[in-house]
């Protein structure tokens, strides 16, 4: 993964990047070149008029009305071109083909989650197939986040009140970064994810397996599957490290203060309760800053990872 | 030899209170230079200890929220309470009536109150910081800023205050240079400077109510929830973001066009020639005002704005790059045929040059719509603002400083340090920054504490150069406190240069000058008059 692409920009695997990739070696180029030329003039006059012995009264030109049209007309030239450049891929970027593939993805602190057309879900990992169209309808649960894959060259905002759109075609199989890059708090950076190119045939298994226990899993080894896949792990430690929320290691069957000053025995139900109203009882120390997965994870996911949970003694 | 004159505005009065009671604008802006620079200096601590946490990924200083608190300071200390102030405030105060000929300000009294207006906005954003901090960015984006914990209240309340710190200088200003002039400075005779300043003022008198009203609407949000931002009660958080680029957009160019200013002057003195295309100049400076206000859609093409509205601003964007490179061109064009010498103010003109033609061309990537969906909140923008802020604007300031370092004080600086120190800041910015460009082009999202293997090598090296950029800032501040305290008289005009403020004595009596001069040459006819050089 990220093996590859040029000096300046990381591989290029969706049909859009090329484009992309291609205005910005223009610009690039021919900002070398005035680049180049703003220097090159700065150390030419620099070491010929270099100041020697006695100052004395210097040239007094002081315009060249040709010279001044020439310096204003070719950048502006330049500059247009760039922009109708610029504009035209951009249309392509905001117009998904009709047949294009629909997930939701939604955005909440601090991971990402995908719902996909036959109601299968998955959460930072988001699996498409190879060489469809896939169209992404953005929207975040909480603050601003912003979608990016930087080997796609997409990037859009899912806001908290309407619906953004992105779509993309990868072009082979392969994994992919997934940033959030518009800032959301502590775990801002921690919002990692990654998008799967999978072939067509393994993005239709997936589809239908997704939601069961994998085959040959235990529940206690489908919870850690999960405790990963569903990005308890930005939050939750399991080696007993506290973080913006509390560890898992050693926590089943312990008493916790709440921050109303009650307390609560770490029971299954008490898990269960936190993970889907995780404000509702809120342990002592730590912000209430959990979002729901209701309708993220299903009971026998759930079970899986109280399951994990009470194992992690 | 020369000598310090026996009586002059900093010794004519004596006493704390001569300070903190007085009108006169050189003294105003000794005052704002203190200030702005303690703000500089805590700033620049902030930035050196981000840089160090962010030398390898994972925790190694700090943790994330303070990480998250420390990048909020950092841009909104360097914003709000050092750069904007920075050229206006403090050295316009102290130069802009010397340029006209003037005794003062047209308004001494509301020039001091714009000083404590500062010194009250900053009270309260130290009072944010140390009651708990803020972590939502300087651009204070909804819904975020309205639910995170910290003291987001008394910080954009500090930023409310400082606006009408900065609307005061903009309106004085703007009304002493219609004003003020000596007999025989007509307008195109003014100084370039006066024009940069002349541009700026009429952005913060126009745009910085704006912001007011914005961060106002912020703390109504925040403490009694009207919903104006709020999606859950019909608002918009979007709508949030198209004000506050409203005004921090032009606010950019309140930054870059006092600078410009700078240039100008540096590079016909330090050149000993006539500056080249004078009026494009001072109509660019206008234009570039003027346009800057319908450019801020290009902080949003990656916010869910319509095609038609991001096309837009993109068109107006790169219109608005015209007349900066305009300048350029004339810049170097005044070089052409010159005598040139390279004391330390010169040597920051020409890393301006280079510098700020890097951080131009690099706009020119941002406001390509697709090249800009790509780079949009990734390293390459901040290395782009850093180069047009810190090496466009910083670097004009440092210039400006050195030069008229000698009529503030009436002494020069160790010209050898001042060498030493301007190529520290040089290679050091531009290891720091140019890395950032390279980390930005490959995905490197900004405001992250962490970060993945593949980006630390680049990052390292950008830490290892923000040590060396932060060494030339300790050695300039050495030799600049010592040239002040200790240096050697400098005479009236160390340069030779031929606008007002240089044929009075330095430091200046505190009315400028012994009799009302009179305009005999332009500032700019190295092609006519010879002015002695007293050093």
């Amino acid at each position: 993964m990220n093996e590859g692409g040029t000096i300046f920009m990381p591989p290029a695997n969706s049909t859009i990047a090329g484009e992309v990739d291609a205005l910005f070696y223009f610009i690039y180029y021919t900002a070398l070149v005035m680049f180049a030329i703003v220097i090159a003039g700065s150390a030419f006059f620099i070491l010929k008029y270099r100041h020697k012995g006695k100052k004395s009264f210097t040239s007094g030109m002081d315009h060249n009305f040709k010279l001044e049209v020439f310096w204003t007309v070719i950048p502006t030239i330049l500059v247009f071109i760039v922009f109708a450049w610029g504009f035209k891929t951009y249309l392509k970027m905001n117009v998904a083909p009709r047949n294009a593939i629909e997930i939701k993805a939604t955005g909440q602190k601090w991971f990402w989650s995908f719902d996909y057309p036959n109601g299968a879900n998955s959460v930072n990992d988001l699996i498409v197939p190879a060489n469809k169209p896939v169209k992404l309808l953005l929207s975040s649960r909480d603050v601003i986040h912003s979608f990016f894959v930087p080997d796609f060259r997409v990037k859009m905002d899912a806001l908290p009140n309407r619906y953004t759109t992105l779509w993309f075609r990868a072009e082979q199989p392969g994994e992919h970064h997934l940033f959030c890059t518009e800032y959301c708090g502590t775990g801002h950076s921690a919002m990692l994810g990654k998008v799967k190119v999978v072939s067509e045939e393994e993005y239709n298994s997936w589809l239908n397996e997704s939601g069961n226990i994998p085959g040959g899993m235990t529940p206690v080894e489908y919870g850690a599957d999960l405790y990963q896949k569903r990005a308890c792990v930005t939050c939750h430690s399991i080696d007993g490290r506290a973080g913006v929320a509390p560890s898992f290691k050693g926590r089943f069957g312990t008493v916790e203060t709440l921050s109303n000053g009650e307390s609560v025995t770490v029971d299954e139900n008490y898990l269960r309760e936190s993970i889907l109203s995780p404000r509702a009882k809120v342990v002592a120390g730590y912000q209430p800053v959990m979002p729901t997965f209701q309708g993220i994870l299903n009971d026998q996911q759930i079970d899986a990872l109280i399951a994990y949970i009470k194992s992690l003694q | 030899m020369n000598t310090i004159p026996e009586k002059h505005f900093l010794n004519e009065e004596k006493g704390l209170k001569s300070w903190l009671l007085t009108l006169d604008h050189k003294r105003i802006g000794v005052m704002y230079l203190y200030a702005i620079m303690f703000f500089f200096l805590i700033g620049g601590l902030l930035a050196v200890v981000l840089r160090l946490e962010l030398t390898s990924p994972g925790t190694d200083f700090i943790e994330a929220e303070t990480y998250n608190q420390f990048f909020t300071l950092h841009g909104a200390i360097m914003i709000f309470l050092f750069i904007i102030p920075s050229i206006p405030a403090a050295l316009g105060n102290l130069i802009l009536p010397l340029m006209l000929g003037a005794k003062d300000v047209a308004f001494p009294r509301l020039n001091l109150a714009s000083w404590y207006i500062y010194v009250l906005g900053s009270l309260f954003a130290i009072f944010a910081i140390v009651s708990g901090g803020v972590d939502t960015g300087w651009t204070f984006y909804t819904p975020y800023s309205t639910e995170s914990a910290g003291s987001v209240v008394s910080m954009t309340m500090g930023v409310f205050i400082l606006g009408f710190s900065s609307i005061f200088t903009g309106i004085n200003f703007i009304v002493t240079i219609h004003k003020m002039r000596a007999p025989g400075l007509t307008w195109f005779k003014m100084p370039l400077f006066v024009w940069g300043l002349y541009a700026t003022a009429i952005i913060q008198v126009l745009a910085t109510p704006v912001l007011g009203i914005t961060v106002l609407l912020l703390i109504l949000e925040r403490v009694l929830g009207i919903g104006i931002f709020d999606p859950a009660m019909g608002g918009d958080p979007v709508l949030y973001q198209h004000f506050f680029w409203f005004y921090s957009h032009p606010a950019v160019y309140i930054m870059i066009l006092p600078g410009m200013g700078i240039i100008s002057e540096l590079i016909s003195t330090f050149s000993h020639k006539k500056i080249f295309g004078y009026k494009a100049i001072a109509f660019s400076s206008l234009g570039i005002a003027f346009l800057s206000f319908l450019v801020w859609g290009h902080h949003m093409f990656t916010s869910g704005q319509s095609e038609l509205a991001a096309m837009i601003f993109s068109f107006l964007t790169f219109f608005v790059g015209i007349p900066s490179g305009i300048k350029v061109f004339n810049w170097l064009a005044t070089m052409y045929k010159g005598q040139i010498s390279f004391e330390a103010p010169m040597l920051y003109t020409l890393s301006f040059l280079f510098l700020f033609t890097i951080g131009g061309l690099t706009g020119i990537f941002l406001g390509a719509l697709s090249v800009d969906v790509h780079l949009h909140d990734t390293y390459f923008v901040v290395a782009h603002f850093h180069y047009v802020m810190m090496g466009g604007t910083v670097m004009a300031f440092l210039g400006g400083l050195h030069y008229w370092w000698p009529k503030i004080w009436g002494r020069m600086y160790s010209e050898k340090w001042a060498k030493i120190a301007a190529a520290l800041i040089f290679v050091g910015f531009n290891m720091t920054f140019f890395t950032q460009f390279i980390l930005g082009t490959k995905g490197m999202p900004r405001r992250y504490y962490n970060y993945l293997d593949q980006y630390q090598p680049l990052h390292a090296f950008s830490s290892f150069g923000s040590w060396i950029l932060g060494a030339g800032f300790v050695v300039m501040a050495v030799y600049l406190i010592h040239g002040m305290l200790k240096g050697k008289p400098a005479g009236n005009n160390p340069w030779g240069a031929l606008s007002f403020e240089w044929t009075t004595s330095s430091p200046p009596p505190t009315h400028n000058f012994e009799e009302t001069p009179e305009l005999k040459h332009g500032p700019y006819d190295y092609d006519k008059v010879l002015a002695e050089t007293t050093i």
